[in-house]
């Protein structure tokens, strides 16, 4: 997928001015937020639980290449094959040659979010495939040309009303306009495709080493039905979605549906392992299981080696202000958010991603909120700490700390120019005690006046007040 | 071009600073682990009940397994189906009306409606444990717009750590598909509102068989 | 309380950047608070700033050297407090992360870290503090900033304290675990999001019903006050520190609507 981040600071103010953005952003606190709370609240293990699940995920990705291993001999146990892919062109290459080698001429997908970091629909379609999202939300976005705006809800950012625009151009007919025409609608329109895919590519949740088996997390049932109906399952994931044992699939299972759309559980918990077995009515033929690694080994050992906990269940950007207010889109490639502001730049690289690390507050409610409590405003911070190494802060910051780290290592004229400016801001703030415009900072003063200073210090006051003290 | 397998382990022992592990590691490492579950006290039964329902399934309790027919008889006219339904073969020595048109193969584009057996009800959540076989299309799972589960009340089990061993007890091991079924199928995709019946069925009717009531 | 100079602990209060420079009586008023909970307080002359704004913006080798700098300032004080959890927040939680491959200074940091605290957390936790007995009329809702609640886990503290004060109600706001966009340098480097956050936080405050605005954090609350004056709205906004000490009697950060 195209990379898009540097036109953050564009694209986040057009978000801003955008009524229906703010009108489907506003309902993802309701849908997903609240719910959240009142889940965790009523559950007495839940911090526990997030606990536990840290503490799996840090022994998983200690012996990743282990379980990984594990993993692969289950799978073709069971009949499957598992596909190492070290990069993103490798695992469209793969998937590629399953297709042709299939004669496919139809492809279904599920929802995964790993299919968009490789950019696998651009790939297939290249080629001549007919690929189909059948995710309702995804489905909705394909339609309108634009990539996911959030990791579960990709579709967060439409409304009721463009959806139903989108449909009606899609499907022709009289528009449809309540929730539940749209959704019969779509789920018809889908039907057929399911059976007449040969190829079902899907995510994976859980990629179990114990048994081999895949497991997909849903609320719709289309990603089951994109699996069973066609004649080739193909799995993308990421090789750190590996768990050793079903208890561990229990364990995330339990803090993955309250975190990501506040529900004790999802819909569907689906565990594929291997093709159809001798006797078995339906089911895919073959099964692939495309394990991508995509940059993830590198995280290893390093000061991001907690963001591989990540299970994706997008609570960081349901709870981030940033996100709440432009939208997943201004992120500029597949992960938006907080996970997306860490993930993107070690994906795609800190040059094209500059905005991304510094555009957060800092407050800290994604990581309260993250369910394998991953310190996202820290490696954050650390990503800053690398653009500044690396030379990639803009020369008026940069003058700007270096004045400001002159300044602060000399006591004497710290104060002096705090004093300095105590008094010319109490001056240009007049009778009303602030400043509506001050040159220089404008980018305060362009959405909020700046309260004037008293005229004095406060260390010049103490230490006028009490001039035997220190 | 060196194998990715190799490459992507070889990256991954380079990150965590170390060589491959030595053989003996790995019995401790696929040792199951004792996580925490979720405490409850409630009968099992009634959890199963009030979760499933708390998430749009419905339950209709008998007291046989001969009811089952009669029930599911009552479901389609209570929604006017038309009478045919798949059946899955575990089923099929029931005493089905002679007027129900039954199959037992997987599920058709335009299956109305299937009956199902399943391998156990998770009260945890109030979910329903189903795994593929030759008895056992996955498709009647998820194509037909109704999805009836008959349910023995002995075959309820507290939670996912009990499921996983009723999987692990099966004669050929994991089965090629599991599902846990909590539900109808749903969608908050527009203008993120709850709509039931995305997909899959738009009803998830569990018949209870058997149990104190 | 003790008031015996020898078990008076000695407190070094810390001069954040913006009280230093905007609100001074937020520091006279720290100042009273704390010598009514029984501490001598000393300002020392030689301190400046945390090394925050460093810290976030990826300058950590000027954070470094900013730590240093206070550590050096500070560490001969029974305890550090300051009026901010944003600033006491980088000293407790940041310096020993930021010193800890640095062998002459790991132990210092940690020292430091272990006794600076933000100031109603030291009032009422470390001192015991549980009323002022102060006055203040009017209905106030308090803005809880991101780095004393969930840097700092101070909630209930500025509550308890603020309950105490005859003649003042508080009204709660909607949504104050969300951020007010303040965020340091982030309020001038994305201003356009920064100020969408300010309005959505004094659109509750205005909900809230409340005429005074409190905070324990200068920067959001001087982030908040140029927003309501700018929209015109007439909410008073002080330092919780002021009025619990009875020193809002003057007028509010902003001036007046």
């Amino acid at each position: 997928m195209q990379v898009n981040s540097p036109n953050f600071k564009a694209k986040a103010e057009a978000a801003l001015t955008d009524p229906q953005l703010r009108e489907a952003l506003g309902k993802t606190r309701i849908m997903f937020v609240n719910k959240r709370a009142e889940l965790a609240a009523a559950l007495p293990e839940f911090e526990h639980l997030r606990d536990e699940a840290r503490d799996r995920k840090n022994h998983i990705l200690a012996h990743l290449d282990h379980y990984l291993e594990r993993f692969d001999e289950a799978v073709t146990r069971a009949g499957g094959k598992v596909h190492w892919c070290a990069d993103a062109a490798e695992a469209r290459r793969v998937i590629l040659d399953i297709c042709r080698r299939v004669e496919a001429k139809s492809i279904t997908k599920g929802k995964s979010m790993v299919s968009e970091e490789i950019g696998l629909n651009e790939a297939l379609e290249a080629e001549g495939y007919r690929v189909l999202e059948t995710d309702l939300g995804e489905y909705i976005i394909q339609l309108a040309h634009e990539p996911p705006s959030h990791i579960i809800a990709p579709a967060a950012h439409k409304t009721q009303e463009q959806v139903a625009d989108l449909f009606h151009a899609a499907h022709g007919g009289p528009r449809k306009t309540t929730v539940a025409e749209l959704v019969t609608e779509a789920r018809l329109v889908l039907r057929d495709e399911y059976f007449r895919a040969d190829v079902g590519i899907t995510g994976g949740n859980f990629l179990v080493a114990e048994t081999g088996s895949t497991v997909i997390v849903t609320n719709e049932g289309n990603g089951d039905l994109t699996q069973t109906l066609a004649r080739v399952h193909i799995v993308t994931s990421g090789i750190e979605r590996i768990v050793p044992t079903l208890e561990d699939v229990s364990l995330f299972l339990r803090i993955l549906a309250r975190s990501a759309t506040g529900q004790e559980t999802e819909t569907y918990t689906t565990f594929s392992t291997g093709p159809r077995r001798p006797g078995d009515p339906d089911g895919p033929e073959e099964f692939h299981v495309v394990l991508v690694d995509n940059g993830r080994s590198g995280m290893l050992g390093g000061p991001f080696q907690d963001m591989l906990r990540c299970i994706r269940c997008g609570a960081c950007m349901n709870h981030c202000p940033v996100y709440g207010a432009v939208g997943g889109h201004a992120y500029g490639w597949v992960y938006p958010g907080p996970m997306g502001a860490v993930l993107t730049p070690l994906f795609v690289g800190l040059d094209a991603t500059r905005d991304l690390p510094n555009a957060c507050t800092l407050n800290g409610r994604c990581q309260s909120v993250c369910p394998v409590r991953i310190p996202l405003p820290e490696l954050l911070r650390e990503l800053r700490h690398q653009q500044h190494q690396q030379g990639l802060r803009p020369p008026a910051e940069r003058r700007a700390l270096a004045t400001w780290r002159f300044v602060a290592e000399r006591p004497r004229l710290y104060q002096f120019a705090n004093r300095v400016a105590a008094r010319a801001l109490k001056g240009l703030g007049g009778d009303a005690g602030r400043l509506r415009s001050l040159p220089f900072a404008e980018g305060w003063t362009a959405f909020r006046d700046l309260p004037a200073p008293e005229g004095l210090t406060f260390l010049e006051l103490w230490q006028a007040r009490h001039p035997g003290k220190r | 071009m060196p194998d990715s397998r190799d490459t992507i382990l070889a990256r991954i022992r380079a990150g965590l600073g170390r060589g491959p592990l030595p053989a003996a590691a790995g019995a401790a490492l696929d040792a199951r682990p004792a996580h925490t579950r979720i405490a409850f006290d409630d009968d099992l039964t009634e959890r199963f009940i009030t979760k499933l329902c708390s998430r749009a399934g419905s339950v209709n309790r008998l007291a046989s397994l001969s009811e089952v027919p009669a029930a599911v008889d009552a479901y389609g006219e209570a929604h006017g189906l038309p009478p045919r339904a798949a059946v899955a073969r575990p089923l099929a020595g029931l005493p089905w009306p002679a007027g129900l048109a039954r199959h037992e193969g997987p599920a058709g584009k335009d299956e109305i409606l299937s009956v199902t057996a399943c391998l156990a009800g998770i009260a945890e959540t109030g979910s329903i444990l189903l795994a593929s076989g030759p008895d056992s299309p996955t498709t009647l799972n998820f194509v037909p717009d109704h999805h009836l589960v008959v349910l023995l009340a002995s075959q309820l089990v507290p939670d996912f750590e009990a499921a996983w061993a009723h999987l692990r007890a099966l004669p050929g091991g994991m089965p090629r598909t599991v599902n846990i079924v909590s539900g109808p199928s749903r969608t908050g995709d527009v203008g993120l509102t709850l709509q039931l019946g995305a997909h899959g069925p738009r009803s998830l009717h569990v018949l209870l068989v058997g149990g104190d009531t | 309380m003790p008031t015996d100079n020898a078990t008076r602990p000695r407190v070094g209060l810390f001069a954040t950047c913006l009280m230093n420079l905007f609100r001074p009586n937020v520091g006279f008023a720290a100042a009273r608070l704390l010598e009514d909970a029984g501490c001598s307080v000393e300002v020392p002359q030689a301190q400046t700033c945390c090394g925050q704004p460093g810290y976030n913006s990826g300058d950590f080798e000027a954070a470094r050297a900013l730590a240093r700098q206070l550590i050096e300032v500070f560490e001969g004080y029974d305890y550090v407090v300051g009026p901010s959890g944003s600033c006491m927040a980088t000293l407790r939680h940041d310096y020993p992360k930021l010193l800890a491959d640095d062998p002459a200074w790991r132990a210092r940091a940690e020292a430091l870290a272990a006794k600076s605290h933000e100031l109603l957390s030291f009032l009422t936790d470390v001192r015991g503090v549980r009323s002022v007995p102060t006055r203040y009329a009017g209905t106030v809702t308090y803005h809880d900033s991101c780095s004393s609640m969930r840097g700092l886990g101070v909630e209930a503290q500025p509550r308890l304290l603020l309950g105490s004060v005859a003649g003042l109600s508080l009204a709660e706001m909607a949504d104050r675990e969300v951020c007010c966009g303040f965020g340091g340098s982030f309020c001038v480097k994305y201003p356009a999001i920064s100020g969408r956050l300010a309005g959505d936080k004094t659109a509750a405050v205005a909900a809230s019903g409340a005429d005074t605005l409190l905070g324990g954090d200068l920067g959001c609350l001087l982030h908040l006050a140029g927003k309501l004056r700018r929209d015109g709205q007439p909410v008073k906004i002080f330092h919780t520190a002021e009025v619990l000490a009875g020193m809002a009697d003057g007028p509010g950060i902003g001036g007046e609507a």
